[in-house]
């Protein structure tokens, strides 16, 4: 008998994940700008996929020795850059993705307690609005020069 | 109809600037190949150690000059990095050339902030910075456009143009480099520079 609720117990966790699997964004090809020292502010990119029914919408999240992380869009017209923090969050539209790159969309690591080192990696902690909070461990990279792509 | 073909010139001479997209202006040029707005001038700074720095002590070298701030999390790192290969390649010949790079945040960006910053990039890259007036008037001089945005939390990013400009030994405004400039190109403008 003790068995059996075992059993029935797994089976609704694997139910419950199965479902939870089948609307939580997927992170794919992510990784953490590389910061030099004393750089009070980083960058992670990675592409987001909504695989569920609905859209979903990215509002921040958390990570160890980061003070905030923002979602932010950077734009360049005419040589200046400029940043702006999505306040109402990134959509990701039910069935896409949407890439966070160099250039373009990005979480913002503001406060950065120790520099993010080249090699070593990053539990990120995203916030969604439907989909709850999604940790991923993003390696930390060293970009390629600006005019080597 | 003279003037008429010089305004015609003119208007080419705006499109071709803008095409080329460098830096948030245009590189308007007479004939003579003369700028016709000035890009630098009069400045005064402090370099990392807190020694006060000119404009007039640029004079005599060529001069490459860069401004951003050491919060921006990816055109700032970037660029110095791209100086820093840039200058590798120059070899030796870099060493006649000012590498400067003014901050447009000083309220966050003392000198030991960014001496520690810079420690990571190309030691010829010197840091400038100053008070907030002192930084307006370099960034003007330089027809450097900025712009603080606020974050959440009382903190702030800057929007910035990206441009690194290149001066030769008079302090005359020779070209920019745009943000993500082919190294070959760049290596180029800058051996040019030197002579």
């Amino acid at each position: 008998m003790k068995r059996m609720i075992y059993s029935a117990t797994a089976a609704c966790l694997i139910a419950t994940s199965a479902l939870a699997a089948a609307s939580t964004p997927r992170i794919e090809a992510g990784w953490v700008r590389a910061t030099p020292p004393a750089a009070r502010a980083g960058a992670a990119y990675f592409n987001l996929t909504n695989p569920g029914k609905a859209p979903d919408r990215l509002l921040g999240g958390s990570a160890p020795g980061v003070e905030r992380v923002e979602v932010h869009e950077m734009s360049m017209t005419d040589g200046i850059m400029r940043m702006r923090p999505l306040t109402d969050g990134l959509v990701i539209p039910a069935g896409g993705t949407v890439a966070l790159k160099p250039g373009g969309y990005h979480i913002m690591l503001i406060g950065l307690a120790r520099p993010l080192k080249a090699g070593e990696s990053l539990p990120l902690t995203l916030r969604f609005e439907k989909a709850g909070k999604v940790t991923v461990t993003l390696p930390i990279k060293t970009p390629p020069a600006a005019g080597a792509h | 109809m003279i003037r008429r073909r010089s305004l015609v010139l003119g208007g080419l001479a705006v499109a071709a600037a803008a095409a080329a997209g460098g830096g948030g202006l245009l590189y308007l040029r007479t004939k003579g190949g003369k700028p016709l707005i000035k890009i630098g001038g009069p400045f005064a700074l402090s370099d990392v150690d807190g020694r006060t720095v000119t404009d007039r002590d640029l004079l005599g070298k060529p001069t490459l000059i860069y401004f951003g701030f050491t919060y921006c999390p990816e055109i700032c790192p970037t660029t110095l990095t791209d100086i820093g290969q840039w200058l590798d390649r120059l070899g030796p010949k870099a060493d006649r050339l000012n590498v400067i790079f003014i901050t447009l945040d000083p309220e966050r960006d003392t000198g030991p902030q960014i001496k520690r910053y810079l420690a990571n990039f190309d030691p010829r890259i010197r840091g400038l910075t100053g008070s907030v007036e002192a930084v307006a008037a370099a960034a003007k001089a330089y027809r450097i456009y900025y712009r603080k945005v606020p974050l959440e939390a009382g903190e702030y990013t800057i929007d910035h143009s990206t441009a690194v400009y290149l001066f030769d030994k008079r302090g005359e405004f020779v070209a920019p480099i745009g943000y993500g400039s082919a190294p070959d190109r760049a290596v180029e403008q800058l051996t040019a520079l030197l002579g």
